[in-house]
């Protein structure tokens, strides 16, 4: 423990302010109930109230808090997010590093199923799959889970194979061990530096499509409150120089450049550069 | 401009040329900056080659650099003077030291694959040195190369510096590199191991060049190498260093005759032949045998062609050979990688399977493999006690407070104590990796250990302490090797039986006395006196003999048919060894050779 808060103090500036900016986002998305003043659905007031005591940041095109929402909007927006980076990576990383231990044709099957994925712009395959089957939450989980997973599976699988080629992987073969075994323990504890890495910017790429499909009717439904569709909702209050519908989209900013600051520093770390004076 | 530089320098041959004076040098460590160079003072003088010997970590290739006034990345060199022809280079201007670099002082890599750049021409990256410095032309560099290129006898130097680095075979790399060095015709040459990666045949090629050009050319050098025998027969003197500490400097003569210092003994020491004394085996019982193992990769040719060994339990079985002639791909087609195209390999008189996948656990514990290099063959994210405790639970089912208690006595086995059961790969030394992977396959309690080259990654001591363990552990647990090794000297320590390859077939086979003494296939005789000897003059006198006139470096070219070796051999005969199969031939009980020649005649040509 007294470990992992050295590591911490010791990271630059940039990264603890990365830190500081995730653990408050994550206390608000945990505690949305008891943080916001009022309900995610409530209609409290006239649509596009100016920000005032009783609603701090206005409220929206359908008199709803808007402060109350952006906090709700945290807990959905990024535990959507959250679970969608998760899922792509258990099917990426573990897809990719089979074709890699295996090789032959497993790995081409594999990889020609992925590149065919990845040869179509993933906005309109997006599009495509959630108008066929319509913009319930598991569609969506599982669309954007297979979007992304694609490109980690080419990150496992290219990191994946510099660590086959070595001796100690031959070792665990001689030995007899089964592909779970190698997998597990020889690959896996090898490219998790550069896995991590992407799993940080993977999820903020996760969070940006989100948010698009949001702004185009198809991600998050109403009456739930999400960033990308707060924005769109109140997009036409921008022509009347109010600022309001920026703050969504400055938090889904702000959590960005946070979580790549921390995975610049943690990339640093795990590449081993020595910082020469 | 090179003119001018030889005026002001005075071209007398005693003038100091390089001098440095109480040189000091930190690296960054993970402790914060720490001595790696403690105080070392040199003097070269013109046309003198001076020696730089250490084992890894002595600081000579820190030295080496600080002569031409760069620290590497991590490093900084603190105090001291480094006077180049009388330029201070610890306070020159960058530019001025790039001025020098490359033009009055070069640097030979260790490895020329990695030190040419693979997206350039060879002759274009010749060229690059003396353009950038505006010594000559481009064209007029190019002709210098080929020039260069041709007395340095390169196969077709007209053309050669047209090819790509790696259309061209490592010892001629590594040559092409000293002609780079000599582009711009330098007063001080740096050589940082050139020959340690290649084979002893290659090895003699690469010290003949830099001989010729150093002589020829009345250039300085500084040759770091951790083998004392090499280095012998180029420096006028010698340097020994231990962790960035002089231990010793004199003549080579006088290094090589009479040491004053323990640890200049334990170097000459630890480079001497010891001969085993051969063990004494009342039952010789066949362990693995090997009949008519042909096999490849993939739709290639046979790397292997008919290759038969056997080992004999609780012996020693060498195969040596050059890097192309098969030898490892014979221990991926006995561990089951590599299925054999046919052929059949029995163990313990039962059949193996040819394919890993077919073999039972059983058969897979009985044959263990212990590597070249120990870096890559442990996984650095593994600490010793799951390393070596996985045979363990694997094989044995052993667990908990059994399998804690075994891995403490297998570490005793290996001469480490039990703290080191938490350590990671990158704790440990080179010496100590290589012991755990010993370590690892004794862990299978195998009956069978394969060693692929397990010492020529390391360090001349640490590597003879090794051979050693080896040694001791047979004795002691009567096990059996199959050692792979293109370094006879270890081969002739080690050994009861030697099979050497050519080219994927058996050139010779038998027992070691019978192979060495005296060698009868032209080929044994070929690699027997390429290794080099601990004494001065020893690369004159094998450069006069017929084996090196004949070709010694040549690569190793799989033939489908006639002999393999034809086209290097002194003793070929012309049409018949190119057309036909060499006969086997036993001129004893259980020593096989294959040549045209008959016994006689070859031992009548050694004389």
């Amino acid at each position: 423990m007294s470990n992992i808060l050295k590591i911490i103090f010791s990271a630059p500036l940039s990264a603890k302010f990365g830190m500081l900016v995730v653990v408050i986002y994550s206390i608000v998305a945990i505690f949305a109930p008891f943080i916001a003043p009022y309900g995610e659905r409530e209609i409290l007031g006239r649509a596009f109230e100016l920000w005032s005591d009783k609603y701090p940041l206005g409220t929206d095109n359908l008199g709803r808090d808007m402060l109350s929402r952006m906090i709700f909007g945290a807990r959905n927006t990024i535990g959507l997010a959250l679970s969608i980076t998760i899922l792509a990576f258990l099917l990426g990383s573990l897809t990719g590093m089979i074709a890699a231990a295996l090789g032959g044709w497993v790995d081409q099957i594999l990889s020609r199923i992925v590149d065919v994925l990845m040869s179509i712009p993933s906005l309109i395959f997006a599009l495509l799959i959630l108008s066929i089957f319509g913009t319930s939450v598991p569609y969506l989980i599982a669309t954007i889970t297979v979007i992304d997973a694609t490109r980690v599976f080419r990150l496992a699988r290219a990191t994946a194979m510099n660590v086959v080629v070595m001796d100690y992987v031959e070792v665990a073969r001689v030995r007899g061990e089964k592909l779970d075994w190698v997998i597990r323990k020889e690959i896996l504890p090898n490219i998790t530096a550069p896995l991590l890495a992407e799993f940080g910017l993977r999820f903020c790429f996760v969070f940006l499509f989100i948010s698009a499909l949001s702004f185009l009717g198809l991600g998050l439904q109403p009456p739930a409150a999400d960033w990308g569709s707060m924005v769109r909702d109140n997009a036409t209050l921008i022509t009347f120089e109010d600022m309001t519908p920026l703050l969504p989209a400055g938090a889904i900013a702000l959590l960005t450049i946070a979580i790549n600051f921390i995975v610049d520093w943690m990339l640093h770390k795990s590449s081993g550069l020595k910082d020469v004076s | 401009m090179l003119a001018d530089a030889n005026k002001n320098s005075g071209n007398e041959p005693s003038a100091t040329l390089l001098e440095v004076k109480g040189l000091r040098i930190e690296g960054l460590s993970e402790k914060g900056w720490q001595e790696i160079v403690c105080g070392v003072d040199l003097k070269l003088k013109r046309g003198e080659i001076l020696g730089l010997i250490g084992e890894s970590g002595a600081g000579k290739s820190t030295i080496g650099l600080a002569a031409m006034g760069f620290a590497r990345d991590g490093c900084r060199i603190t105090s001291g003077e480094i006077i180049f022809d009388g330029i201070e280079l610890c306070t020159a201007s960058e530019e001025q030291k790039r001025k020098l670099r490359g033009n009055r002082i070069s640097y030979v890599a260790q490895s020329a694959a990695a030190a040419f750049n693979p997206a350039h021409r060879l002759l274009n990256q010749f060229a690059e040195g003396p353009v950038d410095h505006k010594v000559m032309s481009r064209t007029e560099a190019k002709e210098k190369g080929r020039k260069l290129y041709r007395s340095l006898d390169l196969p077709d130097p007209d053309n050669i510096g047209e090819r790509w680095p790696h259309q061209v075979s490592g010892g001629q790399l590594q040559r092409m590199m000293v002609a780079m060095a000599m582009s711009c015709g330098p007063d001080l040459i740096v050589f940082d191991e050139p020959t340690t990666a290649l084979d002893v045949t290659t090895q003699i090629e690469v010290l003949k060049t830099i001989k010729e050009i150093v002589t020829a050319r009345n250039v300085s050098a500084i040759y770091i190498t951790h083998d004392l025998a090499v280095v012998a027969q180029l420096a006028d003197h010698l340097m020994v260093l231990r962790y960035g500490n002089l231990i010793e400097v004199n003549s080579t003569g006088q290094i090589l005759e009479a040491p004053k210092q323990e640890y200049t003994r334990a170097l000459l020491d630890a480079r001497t032949r010891h001969e085993k004394t051969a063990v004494q085996i009342s039952d010789a019982e066949t362990l693995l045998s090997i009949n008519s193992v042909t096999a490849g990769y993939g739709n290639g040719p046979d790397i292997l062609q008919e290759v038969s060994v056997l080992v004999e339990r609780g012996r020693t079985v060498a195969v040596v050979g050059e890097s192309g002639s098969g030898k490892s791909t014979l221990a991926r087609v006995i561990t089951g990688l590599l299925p054999p195209r046919s052929g059949e390999i029995h163990f313990q008189s039962e059949s193996l399977p040819p394919a890993l996948a077919q073999r039972s656990k059983q058969q897979l514990r009985k044959v263990q493999m212990i590597y070249q290099i120990p870096d890559v063959a442990l996984n650095p994210r593994q600490r010793v006690r799951d390393v070596v405790g996985r045979p363990l639970s694997f094989y044995l089912g052993l667990s908990g407070k059994e399998r804690e208690h075994r891995i403490i006595e297998l570490l005793e086995h290996i001469e480490l104590s039990e703290h080191f059961i938490d350590r990671l790969p990158d704790e440990l030394s080179g010496g100590e990796k290589q012991r755990i992977c010993i370590a690892r396959a004794l862990a299978a309690e195998p009956e069978l250990i394969i060693c692929d080259e397990v010492t020529s990654a390391l360090d001349t001591i640490v590597a003879k302490a090794i051979l050693d363990l080896l040694q001791r552990l047979q004795r002691e647990l009567s096990l059996t090797y199959l050692f792979i090794s293109h370094d006879l000297d270890t081969v002739a320590s080690i050994a009861d039986q030697v099979v050497v390859l050519y080219a994927g077939r058996i050139a010779e086979q038998g027992p070691k006395a019978a192979v060495f003494q005296p060698p009868f296939h032209p080929y044994t005789r070929l690699l027997l006196s390429s290794v080099p000897e601990m004494r001065q003059g020893w690369l004159e006198e094998t450069l006069s003999t017929r084996e090196a006139k004949a070709g010694i470096a040549r690569e190793v070219k799989i033939t489908e048919r006639g002999c393999p070796f034809a086209e290097r051999c002194p003793v070929a005969i012309p049409e018949i060894c190119v057309r036909d199969r060499p006969p086997l031939q036993t001129p004893a009980s259980g020593h096989v050779f294959a040549c045209q020649h008959a016994p006689e005649m070859l031992l009548d040509h050694s004389a």
